[in-house]
């Protein structure tokens, strides 16, 4: 192998690579086993074991960057706790998370459960600002904050909205996130005050910060694309009418030739890297010799 | 598709196209792609925070019936006089652009300051510090409801206590590392070392899955053109 060669290659080759490493696998779709760690499956078994009628809080917390990782979450959760006839609440900590929760009423209320009434069954109560003094505000009193639904209408005339004063009336609270605030913030300012169950989905990149709250703070989490992924594995393995809105599974598959192909260039790398030096300590040896 | 969605999709598709130009080198068209978004998303944040936060939080407190004009529902609330004092100080914050007053902005930064340091002291120390070395103080052996020592959960536990208290060890500087202290804190770096690699593998699952959405766009828009 032509060591010098390797070592000077021109790095937008690699990106070439990266993206036919991607787009293959888009093109061909090949189905790749996903199954539930104890960490998502802990999630999924809340949801399935709260009675019907329980209240679910759904945060948007994250914007049009992270959609590919976040949104696959939070319509597998949307899907599931509307499958199960539970109460969802939906809101945003960010200003960008509103437009994500329309999108999911788009792409899973309006497409899968049209028949569900909004108000009765589901509310999108939308962003405030604030980050956590947001949180803190409606821990103890919702009406803090949300006046009104994202519709301007008031949240008395709301049906589900009657009986909730604050977030100590949640059954759950799942907050997919990609930054502050997130879940850690829904941690503090809600769960560990309120003791109410928190559960969380988040970008890849998040995902380690949040381990050292599992079990004892966090119910469970979602780590990037592969925790979406083996949620939605739960939600087909019980419910297989799902398999086909099943996002991040069907693109499971370029995920895993693109890291296959991170760890060959990883490795090709660090040969060029170790060869060089082999080459430069015999110049050196040759040189005192 | 209907043609606000195709429209939708060729925006998309473009401003994809030019940011991603950037890999090649820098050019115009990645800077104009980058402006447009700086700029966007500005003016998204300001009309969410007002029509969100403002109106209906606000003004729509202070006046009901001036805002009732817009959001009827509003206009049905009983005034609540007490919103006044957080307009004061939001007002207060903008005299910052006024130097001869800016230094009434510093009263208004003072809330600020005080309400998030007080708010956020007394939550990161419960569950950060408090809730975490309850979380932390794990039995080395645990046994099933038999009474037969479960393996797995045990073993997880002695890596816990283990990797906490050498990484620790690292991070002690009062005292030379050195002898049996040196070995933890050797082990610390290795520790830090593993969590690293995670975090990194973490990274590029993130970066890959970004790059899938992006490219899984640009076929839809392929796809609509042929």
């Amino acid at each position: 192998m032509d060591i010098e060669r390797l070592r000077r290659i021109d790095r937008r080759w690699i990106f070439l690579l990266m993206a036919a490493g991607v787009w293959i696998p888009l093109l061909f779709r090949p189905v790749i086993t996903v199954k539930p760690s104890p960490i998502v499956a802990a999630i999924f078994e809340k949801i399935e074991s709260l009675p019907e009628g329980s209240k679910v809080l759904l945060s948007f917390d994250y914007g049009p960057s992270t959609v590919p990782e976040n949104q696959p979450m939070a319509e597998a959760i949307a899907r599931h706790v509307l499958h199960r006839r539970l109460k969802l609440y939906m809101d945003a900590a960010w200003a960008t998370g509103q437009a994500q929760a329309e999108q999911c009423i788009e792409s899973v209320i309006r497409t899968d459960f049209e028949d569900r009434v909004y108000g009765e069954d589901w509310v999108h109560l939308g962003y405030k600002a604030g980050n956590q003094g947001m949180i803190n505000a409606i821990l103890g009193g919702i009406r803090n904050l949300y006046t009104t639904d994202v519709a301007g209408k008031s949240v008395d005339e709301i049906p589900m909205m009657r009986d909730v004063q604050g977030l100590r009336d949640m059954s759950l609270i799942v907050d997919i996130g990609s930054g502050l605030p997130g879940v850690k913030e829904w941690i503090q300012f809600a769960g560990d005050p309120g003791n109410i169950p928190v559960a969380g989905g988040v970008t890849a990149v998040e995902a380690l910060l949040l381990y050292p709250y599992y079990p004892r703070q966090l119910l469970g989490l979602m780590g990037g694309l592969q925790g979406a992924a083996e949620y939605e594995a739960a939600l087909v393995e019980k419910y297989p009418e799902y398999l086909t809105d099943s996002k991040a599974l069907t693109i499971m598959g370029p995920q895993y030739v693109a890291h296959l192909l991170i760890v060959v260039l990883i490795v090709l790398g660090n040969v060029a890297f170790f060869a060089q030096k082999r080459r430069d300590d015999r110049t050196r040896k040759g040189r005192a010799g | 598709m209907s043609g606000t969605d195709r429209l939708e999709l060729w925006i998309a598709a473009l401003l994809t196209l030019m940011i991603y130009s950037f890999l090649y080198k820098d050019n115009p068209f990645y800077k104009f792609a980058e402006h447009l978004f700086v700029g966007v998303s500005a003016a998204y944040y300001m009309v969410l925070a007002f029509w969100n936060t403002l109106i209906p939080n606000c003004f729509g407190q202070i006046s009901p019936t001036l805002v009732g004009g817009v959001v009827p529902s509003i206009g049905m609330q009983p005034a609540n006089p007490i919103r006044w004092v957080p307009l004061a100080f939001g007002l207060l914050l903008l005299l910052r652009l006024v130097p001869p007053v800016a230094h009434l902005s510093r009263w208004a930064m003072a809330l600020v300051i005080g309400y998030a340091a007080g708010a956020n002291f007394t939550r990161y120390l419960q569950s950060d510090f408090m809730v975490q070395v309850q979380s932390s103080m794990v039995p080395f052996v645990v046994r099933t409801e038999a009474g037969a020592i479960d393996v797995g959960p045990s073993v997880s536990n002695v890596v816990l206590v283990v990797g906490l208290l050498s990484a620790l060890a690292y991070f002690f500087f009062s005292k030379e590392h050195t002898g049996l202290f040196g070995r933890a804190s050797r082990l610390g770096i290795w520790t830090l070392m593993v969590a690293f690699g995670a975090a990194f593998g973490y990274t590029v699952m993130a970066r890959v899955s970004l790059l899938i959405g992006r490219l899984q766009q640009l076929g839809d828009w392929i796809g609509s053109i042929f």
